[in-house]
């Protein structure tokens, strides 16, 4: 795993501003930062523009004005042939999963491997011990479509964690899984944050939130992040 | 290295379906006009090479046969003394009678007409020089001698054979042309159908290269195999040609053959064609990719 220094700030807002087309802003003059190692929740009523927070922080949205910082690089400035390297050091778990149908569960796991060039007998090693461990075993060559939601979600979380990332962003992701399987899940950021990553994660889920009252929570109202406790 | 694991459902694609056709399509018409290139070329060679080493004197009648005579004599020490020259042998009178027969009959009557002379010229074209400098000395040295190297005659036939050369090589570009621009437009279609795999790809940390080489890759699978289907239509339909072509041989036409580097031309059809397919679908990937924010 890279060295990293605990004095940086991982990812770092700077009077950000989001709006969807002539609307009004869905974002406000956001100012905030996640340190290198840190844990955090976002939490805020649905439409409130958690998405969209993180979508800026995993480069698949740019802000309407504001300044994003990620691994001390300018996201504004960055060539685009620099992005790979970047997204490379990022987990994402997406709401809505974004799986890819034509793949089974062990290929879409191993697609962050694969585009990194890991060799395949590296692969065929870890990702099914990763999936057994989400309790996938089973599915390894199940494709998406034939899987229940909450599997789709472990799959997800599975592919967003394979490759040790610097940033972990998850956004809802234990919206469709129960209590027992979201604790597990939460337990394994919480691991992978223990080992040096750094962790978000947005949910509306507050009783899930209430158990983790160690960690920071960050609070989205009105287009504006609070720091709750 | 190509057609191998793919993180892009590329497979079920309607490109998939047509495209191989089309460059079988295409691989057949390029593999016909190369054809036509080498044979047309190997006629051009053949008529060059029978002409090139030989050239013949005419020498008009004088008044009596003692004449004529004498100024074919004169012809052939002429010619003789002229450096590079191999042979010289005046064609004799009963010689030139038989080659009139079929057109003029064997009437008795020939014999009377005042027939030129031909003289046959052997020469080693490396060394004989500038064979218009010959025939004027020839000219202005024997009353009624001419120098005929065969060339004028032969000049627009090999025109028109070079012109049917450039036409059938401008069908192969064109035909490249085509391929190229087909598998560009196919592979515009799959990047807009792919949309959503391509972004996944990208927010995993895929570069435009790892996403264009899949694209490269099958663009490759599926234009080897439509070349393959191309060149094996191409050999039913070129022994047809060439069954054809026999009968026609004999005479003026050579016998016409496809050198070896024609057949190893026309082989390397497909392989040609799919990396073609590839080097634009390439290029295609990457180019639009570029422009994404």
């Amino acid at each position: 795993m890279r060295q990293r220094t605990k004095a940086e700030d991982i990812v770092r807002l700077e009077g950000i501003g989001l709006r969807y087309g002539p609307g009004p802003e869905v974002l406000q003059d956001v100012h905030m930062a996640l340190p290198t190692g840190s844990f955090h929740f976002l939490t805020g009523a649905s439409g409130a523009g958690k998405s969209s927070l993180l979508r800026m922080m995993f480069l698949g949205l740019r802000p309407t004005r504001g300044r994003v910082m990620l691994f001390n690089h300018d996201t504004a400035q960055t060539r685009r042939a620099d992005l790979p390297a970047l997204r490379r050091r990022i987990g994402v778990v997406f709401q809505d999963f974004r799986l890819l149908d034509h793949l089974s569960a062990l290929d879409n796991v191993a697609l962050p491997l694969r585009v990194r060039g890991v060799k395949e007998s590296e692969i065929r090693k870890h990702v099914p011990e990763l999936l057994s461990w989400v309790g996938l075993a089973d599915h390894l060559r199940a494709r998406p479509p034939t899987l229940s939601g909450g599997q789709k979600q472990r799959v997800a979380i599975a592919r967003a964690v394979v490759g040790r990332p610097d940033l972990l962003l998850a956004d809802e992701p234990t919206g469709n899984v129960d209590d027992q399987i979201g604790m597990r899940l939460l337990y394994l950021f919480e691991e992978l944050n223990r080992l040096g990553a750094t962790v978000l994660v947005a949910t509306h889920n507050e009783t899930l939130v209430e158990r983790f009252t160690h960690y920071p929570r960050l609070h989205l109202e009105n287009g504006l992040v609070q720091k709750v406790w | 290295m190509f057609g191998g694991r793919s993180d892009l459902p590329l497979k079920g694609d309607v490109t998939s379906r047509y495209l191989p056709w089309l460059v079988a399509l295409m691989v057949f018409l390029a593999a016909v006009s190369l054809v036509a290139v080498f044979v047309l070329n190997g006629v051009v060679e053949s008529w060059n090479r029978d002409v090139s080493g030989t050239v013949t004197v005419q020498v008009v009648p004088a008044g009596d046969k003692a004449g004529t005579d004498r100024r074919v004599q004169q012809a052939v020490a002429f010619m003789r003394g002229v450096p590079g020259v191999v042979s010289v042998k005046p064609m004799s009178r009963d010689k030139m009678v038989a080659l009139l027969t079929p057109w003029l009959g064997s009437s008795t009557v020939i014999r009377d007409l005042p027939l030129p002379r031909l003289i046959d010229v052997t020469i080693n074209p490396d060394a004989v020089g500038d064979l218009v400098r010959v025939g004027i000395s020839l000219k202005q040295s024997v009353p009624g001698a001419t120098l005929d190297d065969h060339r004028r005659w032969l000049a627009r036939l090999i025109t028109v054979s070079r012109s049917l050369e450039a036409l059938a090589l401008g069908i192969v570009v064109l035909v490249g042309m085509v391929t190229a621009s087909t598998v560009v437009y196919a592979t515009r279609s799959n990047l807009a159908v792919h949309g959503d795999v391509i972004e996944v790809l990208h927010l995993v940390g895929a570069t435009d290269d790892y996403i264009a080489r899949q694209f490269a890759d099958r663009a490759f699978s599926l234009g080897f195999g439509g070349g393959l289907i191309g060149l094996a239509l191409t050999v039913p339909a070129m022994s047809v040609i060439a069954w054809l072509a026999h009968g026609a041989q004999g005479g003026f036409i050579p016998r016409l053959t496809l050198p070896l580097i024609g057949y190893l031309a026309v082989a390397l059809l497909p392989v040609a064609a799919a990396l073609l397919a590839m080097i634009a679908a390439r290029a295609t990937v990457r180019g639009t990719l570029a422009r994404l924010p």
